[in-house]
């Protein structure tokens, strides 16, 4: 049997405004617990909610971004539910009239070809507060969770695709689309780890060819693209199982464990809740003007694809280089400034993308945490192209940079790994691996031609060992083969 | 000194006849006598009123020309109070005590008024008896074995007993006009959004709007004068410019046109209430008004609608009392669901968990339609039937509730012959409207009151009526009998 697998995504994006969707209480991230938690946020009797604009701006900004209708007149509901980290005993979100409607994102597969995944709508929303189980405090010891309100508040605009992705690798793309475009328009600080993004995927499948979708199951907040890969794979092939095995799928809400890598489920359709939708009567209906969604068109900052487009052009970049470097904002501006101010844009692509990126990933830190900045690359990549250091020292220079022994020029200099361009010392060198190994001088001298080449890599490695890698490549291969065919 | 009116009182602290810290001790001295008797406050804050009398006796002495500077008040316990306990009238709040003042209660602090305590009130504002508070029924001064109406029935007896000159109230859907033509006192609710409702604890949010109780149309007009603002911190508080509502205390009635609803004069009113209130239309009359008699059509869907909307809005507003992060918590919780029901369980009174559980039902799946969509439904024709009459007349007039006040326990059993004192009431909180109460003579002894209803935002308007009526009436000077 082929079966085809079926996804829709429900994304929650933390929009990066300074204070939460309904009070002044600030949104940054890693304070200690419940210190950024205002009356308001604590739903202490009798406060009533603000809106924050801000919050308003950045999603009709991403509306804009994915050419979708923006709701002129939005209205927040109340979803109702009790749960300790949700102090109000309801979540003020949108539901009939969200503030972003229809629209859609396109991804690029491997193959190369596009495809168009449809967002139903984007509303926005309050994130609740975290429930902390594992404390290492008296408290967890007596059986008790703590409650963290820090994060109660933060603005966040869920996005919810149509059924449209049939793969993991195409949820990958279009997760990461997502994450380009809301860092490229500045409302989200991309931030995975600190749950800036995080993922709900729904999945069902069905037999090749079928029309009606399968029963699906939703698995709730991943938050990383490894995770949702791992996750969509493991869901697809148990659904498939238990169907091949007669079984069927049970509507349900599952929890994926990033420790253990395992998902289980939550709760069964039946057990769900009723939320009781209704509208929040504290706030009333919010009316944009046409004007103020035009102003907002006219500032959109460039979004990904047309950075990628503007990167071929502007620095002669390939179509998957520049796709890379200007997926994400900060991503492009660190290249771009690096590019500017080494006076190369290939030289500071193939670094960004190489170095730097592995130590990233290494590290498991975004680029705006790198420990290299641009202007540092840039000042390497200058000592590089003026034939200062080799590629070769120009790692191990980048790897005490990353070590925050300071700028390429000072550890160049206090390391003594300028390159050896003194013809003396060079001829030196070479005369003594010459002299030192007379039974590969004469092999070399009798071969041909085609064999030379290969035959100088011995004597070069021998050089540069001797040298300790700092004598200069061009220079070296000149003497050497002066003197070898003298 | 009691018996001086708030703009009396004014005038002698600004003559220097008596000090600040001197009515509010005399206040606080009749309050401490009187309200084992009443039960009318649940906390009376006598510390703190005459530390603020002292500061307002500064102030005064400075200069300072407002006109509520020094005058002693009292707020309902729904306004929260910096440092001081407000409960709400429930269990739920017994132990609570908030960091913030209320706007209307900030307002009041900054117009230099002494608030001598909090006064008792049905539990979270469920009910029209004052019988549903955790500290329990507070009495009516004009009739001990009655009720003093409700919900703000304590800031009512507060006022009528003269422990205070005046009292803040609310009214979500009669709370501020049934106990004050229960308690034969003024009553003014704003128009929804007049009055910031920050601080102020929810009910049915769309509904709930602060108000003020005083023995006179002109002190509730320099109340109002403090307590309306606009603030940004309530969403559905509106920038409408505040008018000096005493500016305009003295206007003359002739050429106004009063609507009387025939709906209002139907069955179910007390005979003898109707005959006050049409004695009360001739006085207006002889002042040169016109009467129109007009029809709101959709009056009899008022009181279903409310019980719809107010539990369902409700049902969520108290979501947030889960013993979690403030107010009652049971002992020892085996687990969580286990300290979220009996938290709540123990917390709220019996009508309280009515209205949640009415109110969960109507916006549960599947009945949302059936309930809430068709209560909204008629709460726009409700607010149409208002628009339609103001074409033809400039305020509404009528009985503020269908009998005067009953016994203890009367109506005990009975949750809709509850529902049905607010019967003439409700339709103006659905509408979003202004509405006064105003004594308008005795029943069987007990005060009975004449409802004015307003267009939107012409507070000034009802109050200038309500003035002139009670400077060619004396009812409104009345004061219950053995009350000296």
């Amino acid at each position: 049997m082929e079966w085809e697998t079926v996804i829709g995504l429900e994304v929650h994006v933390q929009l990066a405004t300074k204070t939460k969707i309904f009070s002044g209480a600030s949104t940054a991230f890693g304070a200690e617990p419940n210190t950024q938690a205002c009356a308001i946020d604590l739903a202490m009797p009798g406060t009533l909610p603000s809106p924050n604009a801000e919050a308003f701006r950045y999603a009709v900004m991403f509306g804009l971004a994915i050419d979708a209708e923006i709701g002129k007149r939005s209205v927040f509901e109340r979803k109702n539910y009790f749960y300790p980290d949700l102090p109000k005993g309801y979540q003020t979100t949108q539901l009939a009239e969200p503030i972003v409607g229809a629209g859609h994102v396109d991804i690029q597969l491997e193959d190369g070809s596009e495809k168009r995944i449809r967002i139903h709508h984007a509303h926005l929303e309050e994130d609740a507060g975290k429930s902390l189980h594992d404390l290492s405090s008296s408290i967890a010891s007596q059986g008790m969770s703590g409650i963290d309100l820090n994060r109660a508040g933060t603005p966040l605009i869920e996005i919810v695709t149509e059924p449209d992705i049939r793969n993991a690798e195409e949820a990958v793309a279009f997760a990461r689309k997502l994450h380009s475009i809301v860092t490229s328009l500045g409302i989200c600080d991309g931030e995975m780890s600190q749950g800036s993004m995080r993922f709900d995927v729904n999945i069902s499948v069905r037999l090749k060819g079928e029309e009606e979708f399968g029963t699906r199951t939703e698995t709730k907040n991943l938050n990383s693209f490894k995770f949702m890969e791992k996750c969509i794979h493991q869901e697809v092939e148990r659904q498939i199982d238990v169907l091949e095995d007669g079984g069927t799928i049970t509507q349900e809400t599952r929890l994926y464990d990033g420790e253990t890598h395992t998902a289980r489920a939550m709760r069964s359709k039946e057990e769900a809740n009723d939320y009781r939708y209704f509208p929040c009567p504290d706030l009333l209906p919010v009316i944009l003007t046409d004007d103020y969604i035009e102003d907002l068109r006219q500032s959109l900052p460039e979004l990904p694809d047309a950075r990628k487009q503007r990167f071929q052009q502007d620095y002669g970049l390939s179509s998957y280089d520049a796709g890379v470097l200007g997926s994400d904002a900060a991503t492009a501006h660190y290249f771009e400034s690096c590019a500017t101010a080494a006076s190369d844009a290939k030289l500071a692509a193939n670094w960004v993308m190489g170095e730097i990126s592995a130590r990233l990933n290494a590290e498991e830190i975004s680029i705006s945490h790198a420990k290299v900045s641009a202007e540092q690359l840039a000042g390497l990549i200058s000592r590089i192209k003026d034939q200062t250091i080799s590629n070769k020292i120009a790692k191990q220079v980048f790897e005490a940079m990353w070590a925050g022994e300071g700028d390429a020029d000072s550890i160049i200099d206090t390391k003594g790994l300028k390159q050896v361009s003194d013809s003396g010392a060079i001829e030196k060198l070479v005369d003594d691996v010459i002299a030192n190994n007379p039974q590969q001088v004469e092999n070399y001298r009798k071969a041909d031609d085609a064999k030379r080449p290969k035959m100088l890599g011995f004597f070069v490695g021998q050089i540069m060992k001797a040298s300790k890698g700092q004598a200069n490549p061009q220079q070296v291969n000149k003497v050497l083969l002066d003197k070898l065919n003298a | 000194m009691h018996k001086l009116s708030i703009a009396e009182l004014s005038r002698n602290l600004k003559n220097k006849v008596f000090s600040s810290v001197e009515a509010t001790r005399h206040f606080l001295e009749r309050s401490k006598k009187l309200n084992p008797e009443f039960n009318a406050y649940i906390t009376l804050t006598e510390e703190q009123a005459l530390a603020e009398a002292a500061e307002a006796d500064k102030r005064l002495a400075a200069g300072d020309d407002n006109v509520l500077c020094g005058v002693p008040i009292a707020h309902k316990d729904i306004f929260c109070t910096n440092g001081v306990r407000t409960s709400c009238g429930s269990r739920m709040l017994d132990n609570f005590i908030p960091p913030y003042d209320a706007t209307v209660v900030a307002n009041y602090r900054a117009a230099g008024a002494v608030m001598l305590g909090k006064t008792n009130m049905d539990e979270f504002a469920m009910g029209s008896s004052n019988e549903t508070s955790w500290y329990g029924k507070v009495r009516n001064p004009w009739a001990p074995n009655c009720v003093p109406g409700g919900s703000s029935g304590g800031s009512a007896a507060v006022v009528a007993a003269m422990m205070a000159p005046g009292a803040t109230a609310t009214d979500t859907g009669g709370s501020i006009r049934q106990p004050a033509a229960l308690c034969g006192i003024t009553g003014l609710k704003p128009t929804y959004g007049r009055v910031s409702r920050w601080g102020m604890i929810a009910f049915a949010s769309s509904l709930d709007q602060g108000g003020v109780m005083a023995r006179s149309a002109e002190d509730a007009a320099i109340l109002l004068n403090a307590m309306a603002s606009y603030d940004s911190k309530d969403s559905t508080c509106i920038n409408e410019p505040v008018p000096d509502y005493t500016a305009t205390l003295h206007n003359k009635l002739e050429g106004l046109r009063i609507g009387l609803p025939e709906e209002y004069f139907g069955e179910g009113l007390h005979p003898e209430i109707q005959a006050a209130v049409e004695d009360a239309i001739k006085i207006l009359e002889k002042r040169g008004a016109s009467i129109k008699k007009i029809s709101l059509p959709h009056s009899h869907l008022a009181v279903p609608a409310y019980y719809v909307i107010a539990p369902a809005e409700c049902s969520a507003n108290l979501s947030r009392f889960d013993g979690v992060r403030y107010g009652h918590r049971c002992e020892d919780p085996k687990d969580l669901m286990d300290l979220f029901k009996r938290s709540r369980g123990e917390g709220f009174g019996e009508e309280v968990k009515r209205r949640i559980l009415v109110g969960t039902y109507a916006l549960s799946a599947g009945y949302y339609d059936a309930y809430y969509r068709k209560a909204q439904q008629v709460r726009r024709l409700i607010k149409q039937d208002f628009d339609e009459a103001f074409n033809d007349v400039d305020v509404i007039l009528g009985p503020t509730a269908p009998t005067p006040a009953f016994e203890f326990g009367a109506k005990g059993n009975d949750p809709v012959a509850m529902y049905l004192e607010d019967i003439y009431t409700i339709a103006t909180n659905l509408a979003g409207l202004p509405g006064m109460s105003i004594p308008c003579g005795l029943v069987d002894n007990k005060p009975v009151g004449l409802q004015l209803i307003g267009q939107a935002w012409d507070e000034a308007r009802l109050l200038n009526v309500a003035n002139e009526f009670q400077h060619h009436s004396d009812f409104h000077t009345w004061t219950p009998g053995g009350l000296a």
